[in-house]
């Protein structure tokens, strides 16, 4: 159908770009290239902001003693970081990847719900300037501040604190809308716009990896949208939903927030767990392995995602059958995860090997995240985990499965990708310097921290015993080569942007797939005339 | 260049010496619980196993980046999945490793483990009822009548590093909590206004103290001692400046402290201010 109309229009006008110039161009736009691009930026800025606020926390940690802030201004850069991370970057980053590079890879003209489109990210902006606006009012003196209860929020806290929860309150919802729209874009472009021939079955990996991540966001925000919305009504109407006083119940917050919070997760995961075979396969000049078992792969963590969250819990208190259930299925995670690896390693094995940043920065992302989920096999460990709960070692452990996902998994999607995008070639010597930093410095950040955790130091503390100093110290150091790494990686993208050698249509030697038969750049209305895939 | 060599030499032997790393901690600090041994030999077990998985998987990875590269004539195979029941059986093995090693190594100890920590009731011989506050602890001995709090006491200057740091940093409290060595304590946990959460890491215990709600954990010290320990759960700005202490006393000790503390020198206001 999409390929009919494609197909009557008048072949030059198809071709054109028709939009307005100047800013106006980029709110009006419905072009999937240009909202992708919007939201990666939007992402990258917020990806700055989260971290030049953990930056803020880490020198503050540096040494012991209160240096550079009152505890109060602490608390709300503790969870602006992970608000802003999961939210403002982590979730758009993988949004602009998806509006990007859905409509090339399955041979689309365009996402199926363009207006849609151009809604759902214009929506990030306010939303973010919500969140963060009484952090910025706070420091010039209007206001309590920011949201200052951790990004996990949890009732009463959330119910006493200041008017910087309310604004976090209305973030969340217009956040939430944010990605439930987008996901609804996503679900039906991938079930209704791929190239004729293309079945659910040849789609590639990528696509497989958001379908799973839209249909989870739109299983799980709609709950927190719920919950922050009866931390409004305790806060402001008297209801006692979170306090016992009332006749409510703290903790059943936490089984909300969790029941958000644990596949939300794997909704950073996934994307990059469908990016992430595409760079293998094209540097190992070698088919992905096992393609159906991935997919399966992907299907049972999203499954399994949403009937763990418990394990978040352990020591809140539970019955006993509550902790095994939530133990055991939470191992069971382990092996649909496993069976990725497994495909991973086995796509490189026996391939020829080149290590182009892309390829770098994915088998970077192979190796950290390898040992974020080992680590969270003991932390599965109803009766071990309260010895790691809330410590550093759990700060250390999530980092391990996020940063080497959401951060290293996106730039290897973005650099494989940035010829496509430019038009131009990386130089690849900035690249891989930019990957050596970012190994270094992050690696510095949080091996310190798993150890710093085992001696007992709690999270979200502003000072510490002096035991724990030196590796805090050696933390912080690293925390900073981490946040100068992302300086590289603006450099590289605005000179690859500017200039560099001409890359061709197939960009990679070994690269696959739809979006390497069209010219670098790709021309604005992808594919006029859909593909047909065998 | 010569005195670069003994910068990095002096450098080396300072690293090097046990002195430089006698402040490091590696793992859990001693545990003193039946719990607290319980999960360090969980922890040493995973660490054990997980670090050799993944240097395995790691060194596996490196000879194929090695070996299979383009630069040295690697041509790349074709294959996407097993063929062969053999292919098939070397596929498998892993996953049936990992199934063995979840609900095995890990699965059944983790079994026997969670029903311990559980088992609050059985022989317990003292019922220690522990409140979270903003931002202080209280404790009472509901049954010996008994109840007095515990704040910090590390001064203001410290913090602000006005005067040099003690020993026990953040880790001091006016009224620490006494404890007969030996015997099993029930714990009962609850909060006057948000969640908080009682960590001695020694004890390899930690529970949320949750407002209206009672938590129950036990502990059953079998070394004289003080235990430091902090709160681990986000309580608002004072969070990181309630630290938990416990001094582990013989029953003798115990008995007298009990007496004292009955005979009407119950102290529920501290004076010094945190």
């Amino acid at each position: 159908m999409a390929h009919d109309l494609a197909h009557d229009l008048p072949h030059d006008a198809a071709h054109d770009a028709h939009y307005p110039g100047g800013l106006l161009r980029w709110i009006q736009t419905t072009n999937h290239k240009d909202i992708g691009l919007m939201y990666l930026i939007f992402a990258f800025v917020m990806l700055l902001t989260g971290g030049a606020m953990i930056l803020g926390v880490r020198a503050e940690l540096f040494k012991p003693g209160l240096q550079l802030m009152q505890p109060e201004f602490f608390n709300q850069l503790i969870t602006l970081h992970g608000l802003i991370m999961v939210f403002g970057f982590a979730m758009p980053a993988a949004t602009g990847l998806a509006n990007y590079m859905l409509p090339l890879i399955l041979g689309a003209p365009d996402m199926a719900l363009p207006r849609l489109n151009n809604w759902g990210f214009w929506i990030l902006p306010p939303a973010a300037i919500m969140l963060t606006l009484p952090f910025f009012l706070g420091i010039f003196g209007v206001g309590s501040g920011a949201v200052d209860t951790g990004w996990t929020m949890y009732a009463p806290l959330s119910v006493q604190s200041g008017w910087g929860m309310d604004f976090a309150i209305f973030a969340v919802h217009m956040l939430g809308v944010s990605s439930i729209l987008g996901s609804i874009n996503v679900i039906v472009t991938i079930l209704n716009m791929r190239a004729p021939g293309m079945t659910l079955f040849k789609m590639p990996l990528f696509a497989h990896g958001f379908l799973v991540t839209a249909i989870l966001l739109i299983t799980i925000m709609p709950v927190l949208a719920g919950g922050v919305t009866m931390v409004l009504m305790d806060r402001h109407f008297d209801t006692h939903f979170f306090t016992a006083a009332g006749g409510g119940d703290p903790v059943l917050w936490q089984h909300i927030f969790w029941f958000m919070g644990h596949p939300e997760v794997y909704v950073l995961l996934l994307p990059i767990c469908g990016v992430v075979p595409h760079v293998l396969s094209a540097f190992s000049r070698k088919p992905v392995y096992g393609y159906k078992a991935q997919v399966y792969g992907m299907w049972g963590i999203g499954a399994l995602s949403v009937v763990v969250w418990a394990h978040h819990m352990f020591t809140s208190g539970m019955s006993v059958g509550g902790q095994l259930y939530f133990m055991y299925s939470t191992m069971l995670i382990s092996l649909p995860l496993a069976v990725l690896f497994f495909c991973w390693i086995a796509t490189i094995w026996r391939g020829s090997l080149s290590f182009e940043t892309p390829m770098l920065f994915a088998v970077g992302f192979v190796i950290l995240f390898g040992w974020g989920g080992l680590t969270g096999l003991v932390l599965a460990d109803a009766a071990a985990d309260p010895q790691y709960h809330n410590a550093y070692f759990l700060v250390a452990h999530f980092h391990y499965a996020l940063y080497p996902t959401t951060v290293m998994g996106a730039m290897a999607g973005v650099y494989y990708w940035l010829p496509k995008w430019t038009g131009h070639m990386l130089d690849e010597r900035m690249g891989k310097l930019h990957f050596w930093v970012v190994m270094i410095g992050f690696n510095l950040t949080f091996i310190p921290q798993f150890l710093v955790g085992l001696a007992g130091m709690p999270r979200r503390i502003p000072d510490y015993p002096v035991m724990f100093s030196e590796w805090n110290m050696l933390s912080t150091v690293g925390a900073f080569i981490l946040g100068a790494s992302h300086l590289i990686f603006i450099y590289n993208v605005v000179k690859c942007a500017r200039g560099g050698v001409k890359a061709e249509a197939k960009a990679w030697e070994g690269a696959q797939g739809l979006e390497w038969t069209v010219p670098s750049p790709a021309p604005y209305h992808t594919f006029d005339v859909q593909p047909t895939v065998k | 260049m010569q005195g670069l060599k003994n910068l990095v030499l002096g450098v080396i032997a300072a690293l090097g010496t046990s002195a430089t790393w006698a402040g490091y901690s590696w793992s859990f600090p001693q545990p003193v619980t039946p719990i607290a041994h319980e999960t360090l030999h969980v922890h040493n077990l995973f660490m054990v196993i997980a670090l050799t998985l993944f240097f395995g998987v790691l060194a596996l990875m490196l000879y194929s980046f090695y070996s299979h590269r383009k630069s040295r004539g690697a041509v790349a195979a074709d294959f996407t999945g097993p063929k062969s029941r053999k292919q098939w059986l070397w596929v498998l093995a892993p996953f049936a490793g990992l199934l063995i090693l979840d609900y095995g190594v890990f699965g059944i100890p983790a079994y026997h483990a969670v029903k311990m920590y559980e088992d609050t009731k059985n022989d317990a011989e003292l019922v220690v009822k522990v409140t979270g506050s903003q931002w202080l602890w209280q404790y009472e001995f509901p049954a010996e009548g008994v109840k007095f709090s515990s704040r910090l006491t590390t001064p203001r200057e410290q913090i602000d590093n006005l005067v040099p740091k003690g020993e026990n940093y953040l880790l001091e409290v006016d009224h620490p909590l006494v404890l007969p060595v030996g015997k099993k304590i029930r714990f009962i946990t609850t909060s006057n206004d948000v969640i908080h959460s009682w960590w001695v890491p020694a004890f390899g215990v930690k529970r949320d103290a949750v407002p209206g709600f009672l938590r129950e954990f036990w502990a059953k010290v079998d070394t004289v001692g003080t235990y430091r320990g902090q709160c681990s759960e986000l309580c608002g700005k004072e969070h990181g400046f309630m630290p938990v202490v416990v001094n582990v006393v013989p029953e003798a000790e115990f008995k007298t402290w009990l007496e004292s503390k009955k005979a009407g020198v119950v102290a529920v206001a501290a004076k010094t201010t945190p």
